[in-house]
């Protein structure tokens, strides 16, 4: 039976259903009042740790820990919100909220605190996250964290992990036209950037979250200092613009309502 | 035929899990309670002070449950004096939690009406006219007249304004960073575990189930969490606060007749604004002489604002949103929101029964802290820092039980937190506020003349008790300005095209319609989408249950339907009203105004989600 050690990362962000209004700060662009937003796990790093915990319940002796580099009282505010869904060990780094964090030096700091720790075993190691983030990423990060790493076999816009009778495992990636793109990998280690997955939101389970808070708080109290990007000069940020044009129209056939949404679309 | 739970139609096997604390409910009550239980958990050394008696060698297991998805989503712009939960944090500026401020200036503000569409009663309409008159000696301005004094029991110019939800969230992050007790938002509970005239836990909310409570695919059954002492602080339309009550009963003479709802906004106001941070206003006369009203100004240009509908108001659509829409565009108010940008917006329910609502404060197994327990004081508007402060009581209480090895019976949480909460500021104003509201069931001048006699004879002098006032029937509420015929005809529109009828009433009545902007002045709808998030995580059963159809068809009114906060109840042809889980806002308005008390509020998942509130 194969077993896996396999680390999420996984960031915060603000609740992507809240207003996000980008400004500048002298430590460089931000979100207004981000600490005053409420914040959940990354969506796309979620699906990342439901596949991470079904996989690691099919097979035994398998663990999950989740790498995440945030201010440490938000993700404290996270952790209560999942920390019932899936079993696992949090290993936090304590960040400064920043909503346009580097990638380079994010990945650095994920890549330096997943060889810091000390249970890992090389040769069951999978690391998962997000392919995307939900408001801010860069696309590059689990790619730059496995290349610090030195793992060579990666995986990008994954739906679908399916362990075969060999230990061997076939991957379903995203590839354009709707369709995927059905790779082989031999076994660990490995780097799988989550698309959906195909998994729901696992229910709210009590026990694994008294389960996991026992380790949970221990680990936020100790966590070391993280990174702040460096030597990075930003020319402009964009972040998603909440839009919103009511107006009560009445008797207007489907046609006309689908074309003047899309000449809205195009023209924002 | 009434919904079901599937745990009702067929017995399902549950998972137990034992705690030594179980909570329900984070606000202000439970704030306090575990601020002051957490730093006496551990001794100087950092080692656990005491044991658990249910995982022996383990700490004591402390855990509360939250139903909303976060445990910073209070709906309250709150304006108190802070006198508990300053001495919670001796030495500690309170103005570092976000949007908090102390008070710089309060203002009482009589608003006269603007439009010509208020109901005033004569003695209204005669002390506008008068005013109008002599407007220019008495400081009339922007059709408003700012009192010149404030009464001392409603003054809070030694306080603090807060946001709910920043205060909540502060305190929640505060309290878990012990790592003595663990909060779970997103779980709500749905009743508590009684037997043998006792209380041994809470059991969870059912998942993976239908709307109607049928189990689906996914069906996770919901977990008993037994516990040797129960903290129920659910507020006041909570599930376990209420079937307590049923179980129990209330103290003899003691009812829960007086409510509220408070709707709000928190706004970003104009970059030119003049008003102050800290500045607080209190406004009575507009939009109708019994809606009161209130501003406050919150740090980085926000102001809360909102207004209070209460239950002696006896309109059959007494609505909320329209009305809070008139008030923000009184032209005293206007000229300072003019060009604002609505942030947040929300609405909730209050108890305002005040001790005469009091429940039954302890039992074997259980506690009640907070709002539910009817800690609000009526006659100072006030409500925080009381439930702050009973959680506090309690939190002492428990720490003296623990040390003395007793365990959470009636006697003993008698003999140690309710004797506290007698003993306290808390109850002692309580009693001189009992009766300040009394008046109100009389008429509104009688209601304000009852307020000022309680407050500067110190409860010594007000109204008697009176049966409470109840809402008048369409026809004759709107008698002397639509035809019986008319008002018919306008149901039957509503009801056919599924409109809120407040709307067409208020309308015909000659309020103007609502100038949208976009910003600060958006429909209903638009206020649930741009003034939070309103959730309904699938897999939840629907929460607000009709109990018996027979009695929603005879209902005309529909009040219900009315004051739907997030327009989640609507008028269905077959004239039993249709709830929407995913635009309830969980005011439980729904509750208090049936009149035929046939709303069931079972506890529910989502709700609106805005941490500015």
């Amino acid at each position: 039976m194969n077993t896996y050690h396999i680390v999420v990362c996984a960031g915060i962000v603000p609740d992507p259903l809240q207003t996000l209004e980008p400004v500048t700060t002298p430590a460089g662009p931000a979100l207004k009042n981000e600490m005053m937003l409420p914040a959940v796990l990354d969506p796309w790093s979620a699906h990342a740790l439901y596949e991470a915990s079904n996989l690691a319940a099919h097979f035994s002796g398998s663990k999950v820990w989740l790498v995440s580099a945030a201010p440490k009282a938000k993700l404290q505010q996270v952790m209560m919100n999942i920390a019932q869904k899936a079993s696992f060990e949090l290993v936090p780094v304590d960040a400064p909220a920043n909503g346009f964090a580097d990638a380079h030096s994010v990945a650095r700091t994920l890549s330096e605190t997943i060889e810091s720790i000390a249970a890992l075993d090389r040769s069951s190691l999978l690391i998962f996250g997000g392919w995307e983030s939900a408001s801010r990423g860069a696309g590059v990060t689990m790619q730059l964290v496995g290349e610090h790493l030195a793992i060579r076999d990666q995986f990008h816009g994954v739906d679908r992990l399916t362990v075969q009778p060999d230990g061997s495992f076939e991957v379903l990636e995203r590839i354009e036209g709707g369709r995927h793109l059905v790779s082989v990998c031999q076994g660990p280690p490995a780097v799988l950037g989550w698309a959906t997955g195909n998994l729901p939101e696992p229910k709210n389970n009590p026990q694994v979250g008294m389960s996991n808070m026992r380790t949970i708080m221990p680990a936020l109290q100790k966590a070391k200092a993280g990174c702040l990007p460096q030597n990075v000069r930003y020319v402009s940020v964009n972040p998603p613009k909440q839009q919103r044009l009511t107006r009560v129209i009445k008797d207007r056939s489907p046609d006309d309502i689908a074309a003047e949404l899309a000449d809205w679309i195009a023209e924002n | 035929m009434s919904a079901s739970t599937a745990s009702s139609i067929t017995p399902v096997e549950r998972q137990e899990m034992s705690v030594d604390i179980a909570g329900v409910g984070f606000g202000p009550a439970m704030g306090g309670f575990l601020t002051t239980l957490s730093r006496r958990l551990l001794n100087e050394d950092g080692a656990p002070r005491f044991e658990s008696t249910v995982a022996p060698g383990m700490p004591l297991q402390v855990i509360c449950y939250e139903r909303a998805d976060g445990l910073g989503f209070g709906v309250s712009g709150a304006v108190t004096r802070a006198r508990g939960i300053r001495a919670s944090f001796p030495g500690i500026d309170l103005s570092q939690i976000p949007m908090a401020v102390p008070v710089k200036r309060e203002k009482l503000v009589y608003l006269l009406d603007p439009i010509g569409a208020s109901r005033r009663s004569v003695v209204f309409r005669v002390t506008d006219r008068l005013l109008r008159m002599f407007g220019r000696i008495v400081g009339l301005q922007d059709h408003a007249i700012e009192l010149p004094f404030i009464p001392k029991f409603m003054c809070k110019d030694d306080g603090m304004i807060f946001s709910l939800g920043q205060f909540n969230q502060w305190i929640s992050e505060q309290v878990t960073s012990s790592g003595v007790v663990q909060l779970w938002p997103g779980m709500p509970v749905s009743e508590p575990l009684i037997g043998n005239n006792a209380v041994c836990g809470v059991r969870l909310i059912d998942q993976g189930v239908n709307p109607d409570g049928s189990p689906t695919e996914g069906f996770v059954p919901g977990m008993d969490v037994r516990a040797a002492l129960t903290v129920v602080a659910d507020g006041p339309v909570g599930a376990i606060g209420r079937k307590i009550d049923a179980h129990f009963g209330l103290p003899h003479g003691h009812a829960q007749r007086e409510w509220a709802l408070g709707m709000k906004m928190v706004v970003e106001l104009r970059e030119d604004s003049r008003l102050e941070p800290g500045t607080v206003l209190h406004t009575i006369g507009f939009p109708e002489p019994e809606i009161f009203g209130f501003l406050y100004v919150h740090p980085e240009r926000l102001a809360s604002l909102g207004i209070f509908i209460p239950s002696w108001y006896c309109s059959p659509v007494r609505t909320a949103y329209r009305y809070l829409q008139h008030f923000m565009l009184h032209p005293y108010l206007w000229r300072y929101l003019q060009g604002g940008t609505l942030k947040s917006w929300g609405a909730k329910s209050l108890q305002e029964s005040g001790l005469r609502g009091e429940p039954f404060l302890a039992g074997n197994g259980y506690a009640r802290i907070g709002e539910g327990s009817g800690s609000t004081n009526v006659l100072a508007n006030s409500g925080v820092d009381e439930a702050w402060s009973t959680g506090v009581q309690l939190a002492e209480a428990i720490v003296e039980l623990l040390e003395n090895k007793k365990p959470f019976t009636r006697e003993n949480l008698e003999q140690s937190y309710v004797r506290r909460r007698r003993e306290s500021w808390v109850d002692k104003e309580s009693k001189a506020a009992s009766d300040a509201r009394n008046g109100f069931q009389y008429g509104v001048i009688a209601g304000l003349i009852g307020t000022v006699l309680t407050g500067f004879t110190g409860g010594a002098v007000s109204f008697g008790p009176r049966s409470r006032r109840t809402v008048k029937s369409l026809q004759s509420f709107f008698a002397s300005r639509i035809p019986v015929a008319e008002v018919r005809k306008l149901v039957e529109e509503c009801t056919k095209s599924g409109r809120a009828l407040h709307d067409r009433l208020m309308d015909r009545c000659g309020w103007p319609q609502i100038p949208f902007d976009g910003k600060l002045l958006i429909t209903h709808q638009d206020a649930l989408l741009m003034g939070g998030s309103v959730q309904a995580p699938s897999g939840y059963a629907n929460h607000a249950i009709f109990s018996r159809p027979e009695l929603c068809r005879k209902c005309e009114t529909k009040l219900c339907v009315e004051m739907c906060s997030g327009q989640a109840i609507t008028r269905s042809e077959e004239d039993v009203p249709a709830f929407d889980r995913e635009k309830c806002v969980y005011c439980g308005a729904c509750l208090w105004n049936c009149e035929h008390e046939n709303v069931e509020f079972r506890a529910g998942a989502g709700g609106l989600h805005s941490a500015l509130n």
